[in-house]
């Protein structure tokens, strides 16, 4: 509902958004130069905005002392793997759901969804006896399975409403020209559904690197990702306002990067197909 | 265009995804349902046997129950409060012509990335921390004594922590509602000097309702469930404790999983109740 303003207008309305974004987004740009810190300098009282000493050395206390590469190495396979597999399983589900519906679908979408809202807490202990039983426990393939089955009901969703937006007399014809199903999946379907695919992947990979409730409670020291690094800071004698911050930062960079691409496809995949 | 041979392969290829989701679903569940029936201490003694009904009477009985559903109705409506009422605020201002309005965009979006140990701790020691948090300095700057949040205040802090990651969630939702509203009829209610309160009230709020039904039924889901910011700010204490959080503590720390059980039962009956609405609009935009 854009309309023409005044440049006065136009002038405050500006001011006022950037003043709000800024609040908003500040702290997040106060823990990145907090992290370029010296320890003295960001518990220093009047505290220094800019005119720091800008120093690396939290960046490399962190990276040599933490383990940090095994942390972030596990939560990139978690989110990646635990994203890839329910994308493979919920790419034919969502292909069969959009291009040959039946009564059911609707009733079988709904109740996807509604297993996403089963609360964790509610089926934890459950999970955590399986895990033992199953040798599961603080393991990567552990978390891999279940962060894919909590998300997978998202990445139907989301997969589903890209779907459903390619014409269906497209497949028709190409099935008309003598398509096999196998063919028709892979070189008329795939290439239209991709950007829907990458953007699921996308938001997927996302949610599941900032899963913070089985990581926390699944996970010792093997298999925990940057969540349990983070969490691992909360201990008192952790506390350096220039250690977190840096460590901080180097477990939010890649994903306030990657969530920029996929803002649109945010109330896509969180409001399953409920607003547009 | 479906034709016999095409539906059964459909069949096929939702099944993977189907049997999952209810194994995920069925197998927890009736286990949980079955502890929630049992004197099942793991660390004393084990399965005991049949409880009856007793773990369902003595969760609700204890005296931590009734603080902890006080306690999350008070996050949950608070935080409810702050990001649908913001949220509004600021997607009809950035819905408005404004310089830069891809990067302030960006800017609020972008608490939701953080992920919630980072946005825990983060506010916990660098802006609550009673002694060098930015909170305190600001505090002594105008001369008061600074504020031991998370002890003194721990409701209204964690309630900050968390409209803080979910205030961008209804932010985009609403931006995105608002986009689609019609501006002719705004200019025409306009021009008919209709005042800018009024406009708000009779046609941009209507317009938003549903958007608005919907933030506030997913982040109830997701609030119900918050566990990292509780977990590392105050661990519960401080008057913290959620019904959650509560369950949490039963089934793992003091190991009493019958009765956490029953906690957790009750806790997916509540969540069942706010999903049967969203549900209800949901499947409305599928047909």
């Amino acid at each position: 509902m854009a309309r023409s303003v005044t440049p006065r207008r136009k002038l405050l309305n500006t001011t006022a958004a950037w003043a709000i974004g800024l609040l908003i987004f500040f702290p997040i740009l106060w823990t990145i130069l907090t992290s370029f810190k010296t320890e003295a300098q960001a518990i220093a009282a009047p505290p220094i905005f800019l005119g720091f000493d800008w120093t690396l050395e939290n960046y490399r206390v962190v990276l040599e002392r933490s383990d940090y590469a095994r942390f972030l190495w596990n939560s990139i396979i978690i989110a990646g793997l635990s994203t890839l597999i329910g994308v493979a399983i919920a790419v034919p589900a969502a292909w069969s759901m959009a291009f040959v519906p039946s009564k059911r679908t609707k009733d079988i979408l709904l109740w996807m969804l509604s297993t996403k809202m089963l609360p964790a807490v509610g089926v934890l202990y459950p999970i955590y006896l399986l895990f033992i039983q199953l040798g599961l426990l603080d393991s990567r393939a552990g978390l891999v399975v279940v962060l894919m089955l909590i998300n997978l009901p998202i990445i139907v969703w989301m997969l589903y409403t890209y779907f459903k937006e390619i014409p269906g007399e497209i497949l028709e014809a190409a099935r008309m020209d003598g398509a096999t199903l196998p063919q028709e999946l892979l070189y008329v379907l795939t290439p239209m559904a991709i950007p829907g695919i990458a953007s699921t992947m996308l938001l997927n990979f996302i949610l599941a690197w900032n899963e913070a409730f089985w990581t926390l409670n699944l996970t010792a020291v093997n298999a925990a990702p940057l969540t349990a690094f983070i969490a691992s800071y909360s201990s008192p004698e952790g506390l350096f306002f220039a250690k977190l911050s840096a460590a901080s930062t180097m477990a939010i960079a890649p994903i306030l990067i990657l969530g920029w691409f996929s803002q649109k496809q945010l109330v896509r995949g969180l409001t399953f197909g409920a607003v547009k | 265009m479906a034709t016999k041979a095409s539906r059964s392969a459909a069949r096929l290829m939702m099944a993977p995804a189907v049997i999952l989701l209810l194994g995920w679903m069925l197998v927890p569940l009736i286990m949980t349902l079955w502890f929630s029936f049992r004197v099942y201490l793991p660390l004393r003694g084990g399965d005991q046997g049949w409880a009856g009904f007793d773990n369902y009477i003595r969760f609700v009985t204890s005296s931590a129950f009734w603080p902890s559903v006080q306690t999350t109705l008070i996050i949950v409506i608070g935080v409810l409060a702050i990001t649908v009422i913001f949220g509004i605020l600021i997607a009809l201002l950035l819905d408005q012509p404004i310089w830069g309005q891809g990067v302030v965009r960006i800017l609020v979006i972008a608490p939701f990335f953080v992920m919630p140990t980072v946005s825990a701790l983060v506010w916990k020691n660098m802006f609550m921390d009673p002694v060098n948090g930015l909170f305190s300095h600001l505090w002594r700057f105008f001369g008061a004594e600074p504020v031991s949040w998370l002890s003194d205040a721990s409701l209204p802090s964690i309630i900050m922590i968390v409209s803080w990651q979910w205030l961008p969630f209804a932010t985009l939702i609403l931006l995105t509602a608002v986009q689609s509203l019609d501006s002719e009829q705004l200019e025409a209610a306009e021009m008919d000097g209709a005042p800018w309160h009024k406009r708000f009230w009779f046609l941009v709020l209507p317009h938003l309702s549903r958007a608005i039904t919907i933030v506030i039924l997913i982040q109830t889901i997701f609030l119900l469930a918050i566990f990292a910011e509780i977990f590392v700010t105050t661990g519960g204490a401080f008057g913290t404790r959620t019904l959650s959080y509560l369950i949490f503590q039963r089934v793992l720390e003091s190991q009493n999983v019958g009765l956490g059980s029953a906690g957790g039962v009750y806790a997916i009956i509540l969540a069942n109740i706010v999903a049967i609405f969203l549900m209800r609009i949901v499947g409305k935009n599928l047909d």
